[in-house]
């Protein structure tokens, strides 16, 4: 039941069961044979060795395998790698481009000491970079007046808060996390 | 998880055929409740037909001045578009109480009419639900069931229908559109989903091999009042415990047109006529509130431990309707 059993890239499953899959991750191209059962967080973590997105729950009520695809954030363990074949997808990885520098939330959760064990701290960090994102493009949520003109929503801390519901610190770093977040969009 | 075949349709009649062709076959959409119940062992498709690169996802205008919501809309894209945002806050409200940002991203209009129940015998593969396996007996009856349903439901089954969308688009009287190889039809939303009675294993009323193409937003309620509110155990990202959305509207000091639907209390969203029809006609009083929600929470019959429910949603429904008044007063 659990995907953790399972083969990795497929060997042992059917030809009928796999499919040739591309995919962008982190400005690389990636042409896999993909057994249909993978996810993406597997396939990031167990063939392509990017293990900064996190198994927490497997059933997308953690957030721990955040990362953004086609620059939307997404819960990985619950995508089939093979259905989001052409897709961009970026780990917490590649936030920094060339990785000389951190992203400026990668510094600001350092800055802000923003976690303790630091397991959720990479799906944090790229549901934020989503979230911003979002609230520019005048996405609103549910603290948000949706009745208001439509417009960039500005993010106060209920906001963040609201917004980042999805991702789980069971440390209970959320209010540095908010602080965090709050330093780089201000 | 059990290996399966993979297609992606190019073309609704391929993505029809194809189900027709592969028994045991599901269409896969944003997949956050598909993949979940393929991890637990709840479904066990032979074969996902992807149909996520049809040309579903736009949002229209028509003609006659309804608004059509392609199934493929993500639910984040649906809650901000600006012109749902203006037509029908309600249903911006309800999909932006549900889930979390990551999910509302990849999830569909048409998966999440039509995603599962919650109910935790259902998505336990070592307990007796009549759902998941018609025969086994309902586990959640005399088991856990603080969660379950309030209104309609049997002796087979007591679960909830999780969605929150799905209650806004039943009080706006929104239809949905389906496709299937004998041809398109529209249902609408209120009448979506059904009651379990002696088939709880049939959620909705699609037929096998029909696909969800569209969601459509009537003129009519276009621009009304209407607001949705949800109860549930935290603050952000659960379930509904209980849920209401409601479109009011009032001309010349009484209701001209009331739509009200609960979410939480049954396996469909509740479609509240006692109450709608209790407050034609009428002054848009507290007390006529009280009166029309109390006509239509009579009918419930609580579980052992769910009779919380009936008061809660009492409250909110009362709440979020002297706020349209007040709100239809304004304007």
């Amino acid at each position: 039941m659990g995907s953790e059993h399972e083969p990795a890239h497929g060997a042992g499953a059917p030809p009928s069961h796999r499919s040739e899959t591309t995919l962008r991750v982190n400005g690389k191209p990636h042409t896999l044979a993909v057994d249909h059962r993978r996810v993406l967080l597997d396939l990031l973590r167990e063939d392509l060795d990017l293990t900064g997105a996190k198994k927490g729950c497997d059933h997308g009520q953690c957030g721990a395998c955040t990362v953004l695809v086609d620059g939307r954030r997404i819960n990985s363990c619950l995508l089939l790698a093979v259905a989001a074949d052409g897709c961009d997808v970026t780990t917490v990885e590649g936030l920094s481009g060339d990785g000389e520098e951190p992203h400026p939330l990668q510094r600001a959760f350092l800055e802000r000491d923003a976690f303790q064990c630091g397991y959720c701290t990479p799906g944090q960090i790229c549901s934020a970079v989503g979230a911003i994102a979002e609230a520019e493009a005048g996405h609103p949520s549910h603290v948000t007046d949706v009745r208001a003109v439509p417009g960039p929503v500005p993010l106060g801390r209920e906001e963040i808060r609201e917004r980042l519901s999805g991702n789980l610190c069971r440390c209970g770093a959320y209010p540095r996390i908010v602080d965090a977040v709050e330093d780089v969009i201000r | 998880m059990k290996p399966f075949a993979y297609v992606r349709a190019g073309s609704l009649a391929e993505a029809a055929d194809a189900y027709a062709s592969h028994p045991g076959a599901r269409y896969l959409g944003g997949g956050t409740n598909l993949v979940d119940l393929m991890k637990l062992g709840v479904e066990e498709p032979t074969a996902l037909i992807d149909v996520t690169r049809l040309p579903m996802d736009g949002v229209t205008e028509l003609p006659d001045g309804s608004l059509r919501v392609g199934a493929l809309v993500r639910n984040s894209d649906l809650a901000a578009h600006p012109r749902v945002r203006e037509r029908c806050p309600a249903l911006s409200q309800a999909l932006l109480a549900g889930a979390s940002g990551q999910l509302r991203n990849a999830a569909t209009t048409g998966g999440n009419l039509l995603q599962r129940t919650r109910c935790p015998y259902f998505q336990d593969v070592s307990k007796p639900c009549n759902k998941r396996e018609p025969g086994s007996g309902c586990g959640a009856l005399a088991g856990v069931h603080r969660d379950h349903a309030v209104l309609g439901h049997s002796e087979h089954c007591v679960a909830t229908h999780p969605s929150d969308m799905a209650v806004a688009l039943a009080a706006l009287d929104a239809q949905v559109e389906l496709y299937g190889l004998a041809g398109v039809r529209r249902v609408p939303a209120a009448e979506f989903h059904r009651l379990p009675g002696d088939h709880p294993e049939r959620d909705t009323v699609v037929e096998p091999g029909e696909l969800v193409t569209a969601v459509l937003l009537p003129a009519a309620t276009a621009g009304m009042p209407s607001a949705y509110r949800k109860a549930r155990d935290r603050a952000s990202y659960a379930f509904a415990l209980a849920s209401v959305a409601a479109v009011l509207k009032v001309s010349d000091g009484v209701v001209a047109h009331a739509g009200i639907a609960f979410g939480g209390l049954a396996h469909r969203p509740w479609r509240a006529r006692r109450a709608e029809e209790a407050l034609l006609g009428v002054a848009p009083t507290e007390s006529a509130f009280e009166r029309a929600v109390d006509i239509e929470l009579e009918q419930a019959r609580p579980l052992r431990d769910n009779a919380y429910k009936v008061p809660l949603a009492r409250g909110l429904a009362v709440d979020v309707l002297g706020r349209l008044a007040r709100d239809g007063e304004e304007a």
